[in-house]
């Protein structure tokens, strides 16, 4: 069955199996390795991207539920000669060990800064209201469907940090931490 | 995953179409493609239902029609969910990822199956997954399963959690059948009790669709939901509390109380409620609900914990409202 995505921008067609998942599709037929299979079952957090600005699990959808949709997988976000600033800042912040999560922690990352942007409250924010402090409590919760079993959370924490409080994501945290 | 064969449908009479036919609705797909992958759900067709509309919040009746395909993420950020239904807003924050909230709707999650570890294993009996193949649950490992309305077939539980604020907002769920006939039912009665046919998790039957989801009109007070779990983020509740209550001159005026992962619905008990309104609040008065809502409930051995842990959280969610509102 043919899909049509825009993966990072450029136009792709899918012609695969429904039951192909959009982290299958990435991977196996458009080759985009970057985006990693965990548990294949969204409880991990590996393969997460953006799909039309927003953060998902791509092993828990279908590609062919993406007809037109926009993604963006971490090979979209910075390259290795050209990273992006929340990338400079988890290399900055040794934000992981073995590196698996990290794909998946960078997708979440950007997607939450956004929510976070827009006012969207978190179970542990104290109110509803519309004023979001990306404290640690406030971003461990927002992050906790990423799973880091190397266990490097205090440092995504403070990567995370330095992204959100140097006046946003386009700051180059990885400079001026 | 079994194959199937997969139908994009861009309207609701589409979706309609293809349910009646015997297709099964696809909407976040985060609980069935996750039980499809281990073949405890092998549908032969699937209808894709996520560019049909219901998707907007609406005022209606003096409260809100929310979309059968609102996302979670959407509903818990609705300034009007979290300025007048705090408690909804709450329930969905404290449920799932931020990923998942992105991809589950409003419909889809009050259709989420349970979290027994014995229906997801299919090595394993389970008559809600194999009819008359036995429950090893209620023998073995249970502590995340129920303790209110169990039956000798099954010991499930519902384990979402917006459902349960829903239940304690006295929320009313539209339903189109496979002959387009419109129909409602409450939150209260969406889900069964297992009783001797574990197969079927809600009223819902085949070719039904789920349209929206309606909350009556504010009805302010305190608001507030309660979750213990295993660890403090993204887990299933072990018992949960939505709580609506409103004190007026020293007195319960309004006390609405449903509880999460204690049954295979959201648990209410309109006696309980009945013998707190026109009280005034105290420990004592809480403990006496606490202890009538929790008249029949029957631990499993592992889930023993529960029934101590509900009054503990009922008599809790109780104090703080009354306080708060006092």
């Amino acid at each position: 069955m043919q899909t049509h995505l825009i993966v990072n921008g450029e136009e792709r067609v899918l012609d695969a199996d429904p039951r192909v998942t959009l982290l299958d599709a990435l991977r196996h037929h458009l080759r985009l390795t970057g985006s990693k299979k965990g548990c294949d079952h969204g409880q991990c957090g590996a393969c997460t991207v953006q799909v039309n600005g927003r953060r998902v699990n791509s092993c828990l959808t279908l590609a062919c539920m993406h007809d037109g949709d926009a993604i963006t997988t971490i090979e979209g976000i910075g390259t290795a000669a050209d990273p992006a600033p929340v990338q400079k800042a988890f290399v900055t912040r040794d934000a992981y060990q073995c590196g698996y999560c990290t794909p998946g922690q960078i997708c979440s990352t950007l997607a939450m800064l956004d929510e976070a942007e827009a006012g969207w409250p978190s179970f542990v924010s104290a109110t509803l209201d519309a004023n979001v402090e990306l404290t640690r409590e406030e971003i461990a919760e927002r992050m906790s469907g990423n799973l880091c079993r190397c266990a490097a959370y205090s440092n995504i924490v403070e990567a995370i940090q330095d992204v959100a409080s140097g006046n946003g994501k386009n700051t180059d945290a990885g400079e001026t931490a | 995953m079994r194959v199937f064969d997969f139908h994009k449908c861009d309207s609701v009479e589409g979706a309609q179409a293809a349910a009646a036919d015997g297709a099964r609705i696809i909407a976040g797909g985060t609980n069935l493609l996750d039980l499809m992958k281990l073949q405890v759900e092998t549908p032969d067709s699937l209808v894709d239902i996520n560019r049909v509309g219901l998707d907007t919040i609406d005022e209606a009746h003096g409260g809100l029609r929310i979309g059968a395909l609102v996302r979670n993420s959407d509903c818990a950020a609705d300034m009007r969910i979290r300025r007048d239904y705090p408690v909804l807003a709450r329930a969905i924050l404290a449920g799932a990822s931020g990923q998942l909230r992105n991809r589950a709707t409003t419909g889809g999650n009050l259709c989420q199956r349970t979290r027994c570890s014995y229906f997801y294993d299919t090595d394993q009996a389970c008559n809600k997954r194999d009819p008359g193949s036995g429950c090893p649950a209620i023998e073995g490992h249970s502590r995340n399963l129920a303790v209110l309305g169990t039956s000798s077939e099954c010991i499930a539980t519902y384990p979402g959690d917006m459902a349960v604020a829903l239940a304690a907002l006295d929320a009313v769920v539209e339903i189109t059948g496979a002959d387009g006939a419109e129909r409602t039912v409450p939150v209260r009665e969406f889900h069964r009790l297992p009783g001797d046919d574990p197969t079927k998790d809600n009223v819902l039957e085949d070719g039904d669709l789920i349209t929206a989801v309606t909350l009556p009109a504010p009805v302010g007070g305190f608001q507030a939901y309660r979750k213990v779990r295993d660890r403090a983020s993204y887990a299933f509740a072990l018992t949960s509390i939505a709580s609506v209550v409103k004190v007026e001159d020293g007195k319960i005026a309004h006390c609405a109380l449903a509880l999460g992962a204690l049954a295979a619905k959201p648990w209410r008990d309109d006696d309980a409620e009945a013998m707190l309104i026109g009280e005034t609040p105290s420990q004592d008065l809480f403990a006496k609900a606490a202890d009538a809502i929790l008249a029949g409930a029957k631990g499993f051995g592992d889930n023993d914990f529960k029934i101590p842990l509900a009054k503990r959280v009922i008599v809790a969610a109780l104090a703080e409202a009354t306080e708060m509102t006092r």
